[in-house]
């Protein structure tokens, strides 16, 4: 049990309701082939609590229209609410002003969007540092910027736990370190990153900092300017929200000095074939009709999950990891890949003799919903010299007894191939 | 439900833990390279062909269950078969796993033991790649096949 866990037991808190919690997602109530839907995917996408499906079909059953564009009532309703929306996710970041807050279709968009715009500074010898366990879309937009730059990518090295090593992201900081873009936690192996510190580092050296928040978002509280991280970039849906919408936190200096990223609609201020001018922030990186439904429900999936308490809910999911964590290390032949002192509730690991894609076909004849694969972080994989990892990753719903019916399951993988 | 026995048995068990005609041919006149990206299966197919028809087939890299025993079987079923044959059976094997045709035992043989496969839809790829990497040795393409149109 961690210790925020425990100082809650014993104070006498009230135990995280999980029934109460599993109630509110709809989804978890269906069966597959036949049992009851053990879902241990989230690191994927989260599922959806019902409050979050009400919202977005009701902008589109009562007040759905163009945003920024009409003078009627709905387009009215339509932009306040979207603009609220916005505000909602400066709050849930820290973030001093809401022009901060860019809306895009996910953290691969918000990645891309810095990559393309902020790296049009960059220069042949610039240098981008990244780390080893980063998301292939923490990788290749940053390849795709040194291919047209000239720039050079340099990649800080991990432990055999799956934790970064400080002082080689130290050494590879230097005068040309221009990005350092790096993941505040591991997809693949849960390792939660001290960003601070590292972004504390890399300010010393004058980088800018992108912190890819997709795994974190979930599960920890985020404060961009306790962290003084430069871009934040998550996706809505691993947080609750629809899929289609995430977010882009950049210092507003930043922002300002960075050419569009995309040219359309609502990004401009004026057009002629001359010339055309650029919105204020944060419309100039907004360019087209954005995912109005899906920002909205991404407000309420944050109101949602700050209802529960982020703490409550880190609390919760540590204690499932390290259940989980003791379950595994009592099954032969099962070899953690990812035990970085600090992680979040991520567990992958391969099973000795069993591909992890057999593995994923019969713990889904189970019922029990985990992914299979290189996790989209292939570097890790070749890390690890593993081809594949099974992946059981936990949400606020999550229970004890759906970690039981996943060992239950990898039990009858081992029969099957005994 | 569909039922895992029906997808791992005995047989795929067997060839997916000890493939039969693993590891490199020497006398190779054809290979070619398969990768999955969605699961990270990779193999190697290498043919001798001698007068029309393959006269030895081997395979070798890391793959599931299915895939691996796909590839034994298929390396097993390959030898003595013209490349006409060799196509015919990659359709009839496509039809299997696909589920458009009942298993065709008569030409199939052992083959139909991946029948199961059909009610699994996310491993129809596992249990195809290997013939995908085939179609590109005995085509001679030069570039890897992968079972993504755009990894
Ligand atoms: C660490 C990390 N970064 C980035 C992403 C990309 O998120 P999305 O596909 O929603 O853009 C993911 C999603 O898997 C992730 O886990």
């Amino acid at each position: 049990m961690s210790a925020a866990a425990a100082a809650l037991r014993d104070l006498g808190a009230p135990e995280f309701d999980v029934a109460e919690v599993r109630r509110d997602f709809p989804v978890l109530a269906r069966t597959v082939r036949g049992r009851p839907l053990v879902y241990l995917d989230n690191a994927a996408t989260s599922q959806k609590p019902q409050a979050v499906i009400d919202c977005e079909s009701r902008y589109y059953a009562e007040y759905n229209a163009n945003i920024h564009r009409g003078i009627h009532q709905l387009s009215q309703e339509a932009t306040d609410a979207f603009e609220a929306a916005r505000t909602r996710v400066q709050q849930f970041l820290n973030a001093a002003q809401r022009e901060e807050i860019v809306f895009v279709r996910g953290a691969t968009e918000a990645i891309n969007l810095v990559a393309s715009s902020y790296g049009r500074g960059l220069s042949a010898g610039d240098e981008i540092l990244i780390t080893e366990m980063e998301h292939h879309s923490n990788i290749v937009p940053w390849q795709l910027l040194c291919e047209h730059s000239g720039a050079v990518l340099r990649v800080a090295p991990i432990d055999d736990r799956g934790a970064l090593i400080p002082e080689e992201f130290g050494r590879l900081l230097g005068p040309r370190t221009k990005i350092v873009a790096l993941a505040q936690v591991s997809n693949a192996l849960g390792t939660i990153n001290p960003v601070r510190e590292l972004i504390e580092l890399a300010h010393a050296h004058g980088a800018v900092v992108l912190v890819d928040g997709a795994q974190a978002v979930p599960h920890l509280a985020v404060d961009v300017r306790s962290l003084d991280c430069d871009f934040y970039a998550f996706s809505g849906h691993k947080v609750y929200g629809p899929t289609g919408i995430g977010v882009l936190y950049g210092r507003r200096a930043l922002l300002e000095a960075m050419p569009p990223y995309q040219g359309g609609g609502d990004m401009i201020r004026s057009v002629s074939f001359a010339r055309s001018t650029w919105n204020d922030l944060p419309y100039k990186f907004e360019a087209g009709t954005p995912n109005i439904a899906g920002a909205i429900a991404l407000a309420q999936a944050i109101d949602y999950v700050a209802a529960r308490g982020l703490d409550e809910i880190a609390a919760h999911e540590q204690g499932l990891l390290e259940y989980a964590t003791q379950r595994a290390s009592e099954m032969p032949g099962l070899r953690l890949i990812g035990t970085a002192p600090r992680k979040a509730g991520v567990l992958s690991f391969v099973l000795d003799g069993v591909h992890a894609h057999d593995v994923g076909t019969i713990l889904d004849g189970e019922g029990v919903a985990v992914r299979t694969g290189h996790h989209c972080a292939m570097p890790v994989m070749d890390r690890f010299g593993v081809p594949a990892t099974v992946r059981a990753s936990f949400a606020m719903y999550n229970t004890r007894d759906e970690i039981d019916a996943l060992f239950t399951a990898l039990v009858k993988v081992r029969g099957i191939f005994a | 439900m569909a039922d895992l026995r029906d997808l791992y048995q005995e047989l795929i068990i067997d060839h997916g833990r000890r493939p039969r005609n693993f590891g490199p041919l020497p006398q190779a006149n054809r290979r070619a390279d398969g990768f999955n990206p969605l699961c990270g299966d990779r193999l190697t197919v290498y043919l001798r062909m001698a007068g029309g028809v393959i006269a030895d087939a081997r395979f070798e890299g890391i793959g599931c269950a299915i895939s691996t025993a796909s590839a034994s079987l298929m390396t097993e079923a390959l030898k003595g078969k013209t490349v006409a044959e060799a196509e015919a059976l990659f359709a009839g094997f496509h039809a299997l796993v696909t589920g458009v045709a009942p298993p065709a035992v008569a030409t199939l043989g052992k083959l139909t033991a991946l029948a199961g496969v059909r009610e699994f839809p996310a491993r129809v790829k596992c249990a195809t790649l290997a013939w995908h990497t085939l179609e590109a040795a005995l085509h001679e393409e030069a570039q890897a096949v992968s079972t993504e149109e755009t990894p």
